[in-house]
């Protein structure tokens, strides 16, 4: 059996959250959990997605498999690397598109994206020709690949993003609600674009996102989450089956969603 | 391709970031440059008009040139510690700070190529003030040992390396406040470091901190060289001093960085972009 791109164990995080007391100047330390024993394993080329309200848990997963968080309990394993042993083999293997484009905000895209490329090892002519590529491809125009990232939409600026992320080809792509802001073009062509890199570049996707109709579309396997916990885990028609019909049409993943947690996805994130 | 050049070129990546950030905050670049040249002239023409100031007669050429030294060296060295002490402030403040940190980049790397355009920056920037203020001032350096003056100068910079990697951990453990305690901790070395004024003339537990300080060590040579034409090689034991305490600074300031980074990504510090 071939190792899974990714096998994650048991995993559990908690942060302590500190505020200040309203009457004493004493800090009172609250602790949220923000995953507890998590397990899955996503398979080579898999396009996996985790989907969940605000604050269940996804971009705190995303941030431990990047090696930026250390899991309190649990193991995770990126193509057999121990992420936190093997950092390096695993931070060479992977990486992330997250849902706040972060950039140097006076630099062009150009300029962003050979900073990714040196810090990567990657030769800057090679990597040049690759970033006008992939920011074409995602219908960026050659002009704004110069211009400040401060001047771009937060579209433009999230596909500069998605362009960071796929430079360097990584093994497993990191994907933290990529298309979260985006208007209905440019989330269909970054949707487009992963699926394109699945099939030319041999990649494994694992995709965070709280909008059900992009999970439905793009995955092969869907987990939801919801408090920390993962609370099912299937193909979309799976997950779909495993719910009956309701008001005379098909279930949809957020009719699943409500059925697993009584709530529907918007009461949750309000209630966060 | 050689691990080594591998390594050196992906260092550049920070040599070329911070090339850029000068590139698009040139005005700021403007304003610290006038601030620092104004800030030397200030503090030299204290020299120039010390014979007025206590009414007797003194060597105001000695004085101009005593204070020059000391302004112009805590100039490069606090570049050095700034350039070095902000490599993660800035990260912070843009935002960029887990890209970076998720990047295949060992630290020492990143100290590497942070320290490289450092010494260059701080060199270049130091040149443009002295030949500014020269232009103010009469200086006299017939006698200099300046080639000792520069091994000495190079030598002082593997300390405040060293110094910068222990105040970068600062902004990783507080990110609303740690880029001002690196103002702090540098407010420290001026005081004790003998910039201005002797060491001997500070009380005696200062005296004792100011021993532990490298710019001490750096400013007193300097002024054995430029003032005194102090040889080379009487000054051994300050470069060996400097040399070694350095490296010692930098292998603790490492290992250090490395614990506070395994802390910041246990308890979620790297998030917050403060």
């Amino acid at each position: 059996m071939s190792t899974p791109a990714l096998e994650i164990k048991q995993v559990s995080k908690v942060f302590i959250k500190k505020e200040r007391g309203k009457r004493f100047p004493r800090t009172k330390r609250e602790e949220v959990t923000a995953l507890s024993g998590v397990s899955m394993s996503i398979s080579r080329r898999e396009i996996f997605g985790v989907v969940g309200p605000n604050g269940s848990g996804k971009s705190t997963l995303i941030r431990l498999l990047s090696t930026l968080l250390l899991p309190d309990s649990g193991t995770i394993h990126i193509f057999g690397h121990d992420v936190e042993k093997e950092e390096f083999a695993v931070k060479r293997l992977i990486n992330r598109v997250s849902v706040d484009a972060a950039f140097f905000k006076k630099f062009s895209p150009l300029e962003n994206l050979a900073y990714a490329a040196r810090l990567y090892g990657m030769p800057i002519r090679e990597a040049r020709e690759k970033m006008r590529e992939i920011m074409l491809r995602l219908g960026l125009k050659e002009e704004t690949f110069t211009s400040p990232m401060e001047n771009m939409s937060r579209g433009m600026q999230q596909k500069v993003a998605v362009a960071r992320g796929f430079l360097t080809s990584p093994t497993l792509l990191l994907l933290d609600e990529p298309t979260t802001g985006l208007d209905p073009y440019s989330k269909r062509d970054v949707q487009a674009f992963v699926r394109e890199i699945r099939e030319t570049h041999d990649a494994t996707i694992l995709l965070t996102t709280h909008d059900m109709e992009e999970a439905d579309r793009l995955c092969d396997r869907i987990a939801i989450i919801d408090e920390g916990r993962i609370i099912a885990l299937d193909t979309p028609q799976g997950l779909k089956g495993s719910v009956s019909r309701r008001n005379g049409h098909e279930p949809t993943l957020e009719d699943v969603f409500i059925e697993l947690t009584g709530k529907k996805m918007e009461e949750k994130e309000e209630g966060k | 391709m050689n691990p080594f050049v591998k390594e050196m070129r992906v260092a550049y990546a920070f040599v070329e970031r911070n090339i850029n950030l000068i590139k698009r905050y040139w005005g700021w670049e403007i304003v610290w440059l006038i601030y620092s040249l104004v800030n030397s002239l200030a503090v030299t023409y204290i020299g120039a008009g010390m014979e007025r100031i206590s009414g007797q007669a003194l060597d105001t050429q000695y004085l101009i040139t005593y204070l020059l030294v000391g302004t112009l060296i805590w100039s490069y060295l606090s570049v050095i510690f700034y350039s070095i002490s902000e490599m993660i402030a800035w990260e912070r403040w843009e935002g960029t700070i887990e890209y970076t940190f998720m990047a295949p980049v060992s630290r020492a790397t990143h100290l590497v190529g942070t320290t490289l355009f450092a010494i260059i920056y701080g060199i270049l920037r130091t040149l443009v003030i002295l030949i500014i203020v020269a232009s103010f001032f009469h200086l006299d350096l017939m006698g200099a040992n300046l080639l000792g003056a520069v091994l000495l100068l190079l030598a002082g910079s593997v300390s405040f390396v060293g110094l910068g990697i222990v105040a970068a951990v600062l902004p990783l453990l507080y990110p609303e406040r740690g880029a001002q305690m690196t103002n702090a901790a540098a407010a420290i070395l001026l005081l004790i470091s003998g910039v201005y004024y002797p060491v001997e003339i500070l009380p005696g537990w200062l005296q004792v901190v100011a021993s532990a300080s490298p710019a001490t060590y750096v400013i007193e040579g300097m002024r054995g060289c430029l003032l005194h034409g102090q040889s080379t090689r009487s000054l051994l034991p300050i470069f060996f001093i400097l040399i070694g305490a350095g490296t010692a600074v930098i292998v603790v300031g490492l290992f250090i960085f490395g614990r506070v980074e395994r802390y910041a990504k246990r308890t979620g510090r790297l998030k917050r972009s403060g």
